[in-house]
């Protein structure tokens, strides 16, 4: 257990490719902490850096407030599960778990007792004789956890270990994760491109891009409160949609739609000519009939997810997606004219030249 | 498609293969018929080798030619001396190749590509073009004679290709299992005993086949008659060409042939035992492991 600390971290690749920016973070004792980002986002390079696996140019890592900047990877007492599970094809799976254990130094007393614990936790005693080769995907995934737990290390590193995995076991394991990690009590980060799993099992988040730190905070926090456009079209799917939109003292203006602008909001953005607008598709609601404050849109296409559909809308120019119950299909067609409205409350606005929130 | 059709489509499928069997039997034979001819020559004595008209199979097989070789110590010495000198060859070049292989495929080096390169281009310089200042070098040290004559010349030439061999293969392997394996605390040299040796076996066997059967082990001829002036001292390639008859006329084809077909037999049961694993190597990369 232990509290990391990132400080002003930057790592160039080659000389002159920029992997991170400057990248601070601080991670708390026993929490579980995800990175998230799109790929190439210099997610990964993060882990690497904490593991020691790759030399940071610039900054410093610190556990429990000690620089470990110089330390090897295996003084620095961390694990990590990669996403393809790294378990050596040549050694059973008790093998594997102890090998590492071995080297540490453990008796044999301990390494047996913490063979037990960890295949019990994890449900692998049967399989403790098997090579890597025989094991199915899902199995090789508890392997490379067990291996990781029995290390007790003060810190776990996960890089993407549900990605190989096909996606039924991926949403179980998912649970089995956050069930597991929650018993140990012990701090994980977690490395991830999928929002669904960082969701799940996150306290909290950081969202990067490009090697730089977006934004951090609860799942919540930066789904409601995203401080950049990024951040707003990164989480949430159906995509948030983004409007851009002429402001004209208290009235917005989309083509030929104008509406009123009434809340508090109005001081941000009365003095700008253009922003971008957006709206989560489960906040777009749809009528069959005209009303004031309704706007125009026209019917382009469906897709239907159980109970509810995503409606593709064309208003003006944009496409507008909107979160629909299905039955509300049953009154009207493909190319048909709907009218949409908003609750201003669940507008968000950013600036349109440089994406940042207002 | 009617029954016609049908039964005639069988029979020119049946030749198709039945044509594709004659095809392969063909290149077999062809392919081994100078060894073939090799060991029926061994096994005829010394008339019937010279009869006109070419007797094809001997009318009584004569083991004299074997008997002769393998009751003569000279020969037998130089026998051994290959093998030796075959087996220390290829001993130190796979050692030297695994290291430097490894350094070249993992460890951040400066010029790595430069060096590779490098290493190519040692390979394409004819051997006549050491020969002499190699001579030198060996006679000075006082080696002429001694197996390291042929040993550090050999482990140096079949090095360049048993390196970019190996480095090409330990690249196929997961980098991730390395950083593990740093992670769980091994250092350099251990990670390459316990985890990369141990996932290489196919690629060693194979690098260990072409080094002891290539041009610079098993069937090097030039070095060997020029760094091996007694015969006791001689590797078996130069023994055959030195052997002679009774008189300056004869020349013994009868023993030459069985010299041939007894220096072939090691490298046959090498290339059996490994063979599994050589397939195995030369087909690595082609299915993803």
């Amino acid at each position: 257990m232990a509290k990391l600390e990132l400080k002003n971290i930057t790592k160039i690749f080659d000389k002159h490719v920029v992997g991170l920016k400057g990248l601070n973070l601080e991670i708390e004792d026993g929490e579980f902490f995800t990175i998230l980002g799109p790929s190439g986002s210099g997610k990964s390079t993060v882990l690497r850096i904490i593991a020691g696996l790759e030399k940071q140019n610039e900054g410093d890592v610190l556990i429990d407030g000690m620089n470990i900047n110089d330390f090897l990877p295996q003084q620095r007492n961390v694990s990590f599960v990669f996403q393809n599970y790294a378990l050596y094809p040549h050694m059973n799976v008790y093998e594997n778990i102890v090998v590492g254990l071995r080297i540490k130094g453990c008796s044999s007393e301990e390494i047996q007792n913490r063979v037990i614990e960890v295949s019990k936790l994890l449900e692998i005693s049967e399989l403790l004789k098997r090579k890597p080769k025989a094991l199915s995907g899902g199995q090789r995934q508890r392997v490379a956890l067990a291996r990781a737990i029995a290390k007790r290390p003060q810190i776990f590193l996960l890089d993407e270990p549900l990605s190989n995995l096909d996606a039924l076991l991926r949403e179980r394991m998912r649970t089995e994760l956050k069930l597991l990690f929650k018993q140990l009590k012990t701090t994980v980060i977690y490395v991830t491109h999928d929002q669904q799993e960082a969701i799940s099992l996150s306290d909290r988040i950081a969202l990067i891009d490009k090697g730089t730190l977006k934004q951090i905070g609860s799942y919540e926090k930066l789904y409601y409160e995203p401080n950049s456009l990024f951040v707003a079209s990164f989480l949430g799917s159906p995509h948030i949609n983004v409007l851009k939109v002429d402001v004209d003292q208290e009235k917005f203006i989309l083509g030929s739609s104008v509406w009123e602008i009434h809340s508090d909001y109005l001081p941000r953005i009365r003095n700008r000519k253009k922003v971008i607008m957006g709206i989560r598709p489960e906040d777009v609601y749809v009528h069959l009939v005209s009303d004031k404050n309704r706007f125009p849109a026209k019917f382009l296409e469906v897709e239907k997810m159980g109970k509810y559909a995503v409606l593709n809308l064309k208003l003006h120019n944009e496409i507008v997606r909107a979160v629909i119950e299905k039955k509300l299909l049953e009154g009207t067609r493909k190319g048909n004219d709907l009218w949409i409205n908003f609750e201003e409350k669940n507008l968000q606005f950013f600036d349109a030249d440089s994406y940042l929130s207002l | 498609m009617s029954i016609e059709k049908r039964k005639k489509n069988a029979v020119w499928r049946k030749l198709k293969i039945s044509f594709f069997y004659l095809l392969i039997i063909f290149i077999v034979f062809f392919h081994l018929a100078p060894f073939l001819w090799q060991v029926i020559s061994s096994l005829k004595n010394a008339e019937e080798i010279y009869s006109i008209p070419v007797k094809y199979f001997p009318s009584s097989v004569s083991w004299d030619s074997y008997k002769h070789l393998i009751t003569s110590p000279v020969f037998l010495k130089n026998f051994f001396n290959s093998i030796i000198i075959s087996l220390a060859t290829t001993f130190f070049c796979l050692v030297f190749a695994t290291l430097s292989a490894y350094s070249l495929s993992r460890i951040n080096i400066k010029f790595k590509n430069l060096l590779q390169l490098l290493l190519l281009l040692a390979c394409l310089f004819p051997q006549i073009i050491f020969l002499v200042p190699l001579y030198e070098f060996m006679a000075k040290f006082h080696f002429i004679n001694k197996s390291f004559a042929l040993v550090l010349p050999y482990v140096t030439f079949s090095l360049p290709l048993a390196i970019w061999m190996m480095a090409g293969f330990f690249q196929t392997i997961p980098k991730e299992l390395e950083e593990q394996a740093m992670i769980d605390g091994f250092s350099r040299m251990k990670i390459l005993w316990k985890i990369i040796l141990p996932l290489s076996w196919p690629a060693l066997a194979t690098c260990a086949i072409l080094i002891f059967i290539g041009p610079f082990a098993w069937n090097e001829f030039l070095f060997a008659l020029t760094f091996m002036t007694r015969d006791m001292s001689r590797t078996v390639p130069v023994a055959i060409a030195l052997l002679s008859g009774a008189s300056m006329y004869e020349v013994p084809w009868s023993r030459i042939c069985a010299a041939c077909v007894l220096a072939t037999l090691p490298v046959v049961i090498f290339v059996v035992l490994f063979q599994r694993k050589i397939i195995a190597g030369l087909t690595r990369g082609a299915l993803k492991g």
